[in-house]
């Protein structure tokens, strides 16, 4: 017998459906019940009703500082350096190079992204990349466990995420609008900017947005490249979690993390809609 | 992260290698000193089709989990244990006491083994974390053997819960190539000197017990101190001290090794590993005090091979067993049928054995060091600074 269609849309959609309420929503409620509870003697938690712990949220304003400074830094440069890569990729390659520089971005994937950051703390302790700019007369140069290590980690490690919706999108870009651009005698660095880039904004935007939303939970760059001295949100949560034991003061400040991405993602959503002359083209891939 | 992995440098990695490819050593020694044999059985381990066929076993199953310190045990002791068990030892490492006891609190660690230090025990015992122990299953554990300093904090209100594994200090352990022949004998040289010539180049452990009663000693307070007053000099002296750290991790031997750190903070074993392989490298303990600790073997609540379990702790208690652990780690025992199996130079060394005086100006970690929730909170201040 021939099911209604509304049922079996339905019944296709119940494992997302389980997935979603198991794994989001009924985890959300527990931290968010959490978050108004108490530490117990030993660490862990007590059930109480309190805002003290959304009230403390200013103890762990330099996490949140050093997350929102370096996820944008991060994002915008994981951005410069993936555009002409994925430029490169869709509109200059021969289509067999593309398809093996496709697979080199790929295959990092492949490794643990920990046993990468490891390799990283060589590449930059004092014996790597330093020893080597010293030939040159770069004396002293410090480059683990800073900042700046920190980025590297990241545009290292999210720079696929950035490169792959970028690139669909100017791959898919007609490209006898090119030649029509230059028909009309515009140089190729108009056609780039009224042409090429608008039309692959739609990819540009869905990548930061990946980038961006990861890298505010990420912990675990900055805790191997920053040598514990580079905080950021997902570190003060770890360690409220797995040294202080604080459980509730942990999903309050987790609640915080929340909010601010859901504002700051919706306010990006508007805004590159907005940008994009009301179209809703922006998409998560 | 193995032992072995960690204590090979790349050089001596690569010299091995060029040696097995020429055929003037075994596979089997290769594997042994590069820790690949060792990363190969774990791997091997992961993969079900190459696990022992479960009637050859014994009955203990094919696994133990142990949850232990960086740096602590003899990988040739653990495979010595899977070869004759069929349980293969699934190791993973952590670097506070803290953590261990997060990682409990929230339950479902999957653990069958694990390494408390003396200070944690109570907090355990009072959490229902951890399983009486039945001494009938571990006959290698003789209470008289052991020296009781090292060995009552196991027992809480007269049940066993752990027996001891290693003793040790903390200290510190400073590269002398760096400091033109100053001769460092205190914590607050140690901390002053952070703030000035080895500017950069100090670790501190990610552990507020020895990082924070370390900088208390910069101020002669207790190590175990939880006085307000006390810790708000403590929380100063950190503050000013982080621009100046290279790091606070207590994953400290790869970059004391590779010369980017001078001086870290230090246990014993890890002070006596840099220092056989590298003279140059010191261990200190600091005149006005620290930490004096000892860790325990314990089980904890709901471990699910249980068996394996006991299997391991006696085997690792066999006083053969354990006086090549001693051996590779260089932390001390209290079992003086271990000691009697020790070398001379081992038994004499003043890294693992230091002089009366800097001893007794030790303090044990204190229970309430563990739980103290403004300690907690000020190592996460300094942390975030």
């Amino acid at each position: 017998m021939a099911m209604r269609p509304q049922y079996r849309t339905a019944l296709f959609l119940l494992p997302a459906g389980v997935w979603f309420f198991a794994m989001l929503v009924l985890p959300l409620v527990v931290v968010f019940v959490f978050s108004f509870g108490e530490r117990g003697p030993a660490g862990g938690y007590v059930p109480a009703f309190t805002f003290d712990n959304f009230l403390n949220l200013g103890a762990r304003w330099t996490a949140f500082k050093n997350t929102l400074t370096l996820a944008p830094i991060g994002t915008l440069a994981c951005l410069l350096i993936a555009y002409p890569l994925a430029y490169f990729l869709a509109l200059r390659a021969s289509p067999k190079l593309r398809t093996m520089l496709l697979i080199l971005v790929i295959v990092p994937f492949w490794t643990s992204i920990l046993i990468r950051s490891y390799a990283w703390i060589f590449l930059l302790g004092g014996r790597g990349i330093p020893a080597l700019l010293a030939l040159v007369g770069l004396e002293d140069l410090r480059l683990i466990n800073t900042p700046f290590a920190v980025l590297v980690g990241i545009v290292y490690g999210y720079l696929p995420l950035m490169v792959f919706p970028i690139y669909v999108s100017l791959e898919r870009l007609d490209k006898r609008l090119l030649e029509a651009s230059a028909d009309l005698g515009a140089p190729p660095l108009r056609t780039f900017l009224t042409v090429t880039l608008p039309l692959s904004m739609p990819g540009v935007a869905t990548g930061c947005m990946l980038v961006f939303i990861l890298l505010m939970g990420e912990f675990l760059i900055p805790a191997m490249l920053g040598g514990g001295k580079v905080f950021f949100v997902g570190n003060a949560l770890v360690d409220l979690f797995l040294q202080s034991r604080n459980w509730a003061y942990g999903s309050a400040v987790a609640m915080a993390l929340v909010l601010i991405m859901l504002v700051t993602v919706t306010a990006y959503m508007r805004a590159t809609r907005r940008w994009a002359g009301g179209r809703d083209e922006v998409s998560l891939m | 992260m193995t032992d072995k992995i960690d204590f090979i440098s790349r050089e001596k990695f690569m010299a091995e290698l060029m040696r097995y490819k020429k055929g003037s050593v075994s596979r089997r020694h290769f594997l042994g000193v590069t820790g690949l044999g060792l990363a190969t059985t774990v791997l091997g381990s992961a993969v079900p089709g190459l696990r022992r066929a479960a009637w050859a076993q014994g009955n203990i199953g094919d696994r133990v989990v142990l949850a232990t310190w960086p740096n602590y045990h003899d990988p040739a002791n653990l495979d010595a244990f899977t070869s004759e068990t069929g349980a293969a030892v699934d190791m993973s490492v952590f670097g506070s006491n803290e953590e261990m006891l997060a990682k409990l609190q929230a339950g479902g660690s999957g653990w069958d083994v694990f390494v408390p230090t003396n200070y944690t025990i109570t907090t355990y015992v009072s959490e229902d974390l951890i399983e009486p122990l039945d001494l009938s299953r571990i006959p290698n554990y003789d209470a008289g053997s052991f020296d009781q300093r090292f060995a009552g904090p196991g027992t809480v209100d007269g049940v066993v819960y752990a027996v001891p594994k290693n003793w040790g200090t903390t200290g510190f352990a400073v590269n002398t190539n760096h400091t033109d022949g100053k001769k460092l004998t205190t914590w607050k040289e140690f901390w002053d000197m952070t703030m000035n010539e080895f500017s950069g180049r100090t670790m501190v452990h990610d552990y507020q017990l020895t990082t924070i009663g370390n900088a208390l000693k910069y101020f002669g307070f207790s190590f175990n101190s939880i006085d307000p007053a006390e810790l708000a000099q403590a929380e100063k002296l950190l503050i000013d001290a982080k621009p100046h750290l290279f790091a606070i991790n207590s994953d400290y031997q790869p970059s004391m090794r590779s010369g980017d750190a001078w001086m870290t903070i230090c246990w014993t074993g890890d002070g006596k590993q840099m220092n056989r392989d590298m003279p140059e490298i010191e261990y200190v303990l600091g005149k006005e005090g620290g930490e004096l600790w000892s860790d325990f073997y314990a089980i904890p609540k709901g471990a699910p091979h249980l068996d394996a379990a006991y299997a391991l702790i006696n085997f690792l208690l066999d006083p053969a067993v354990n006086a090549k652990e001693v051996l590779f780690h260089g932390y001390p025992v209290a079992d003086s049928r271990v000691n009697a199996l020790l070398p001379a130079e081992i038994l004499n060394d003043p890294i693992l054995y230091p002089a009366a005086d800097l001893l007794s100006a030790l303090e044990f970690g204190a229970a309430a060091t563990l739980t103290d929730p403004n300690r907690a909170e000020l190592m996460a201040r300094f942390k975030s600074a």
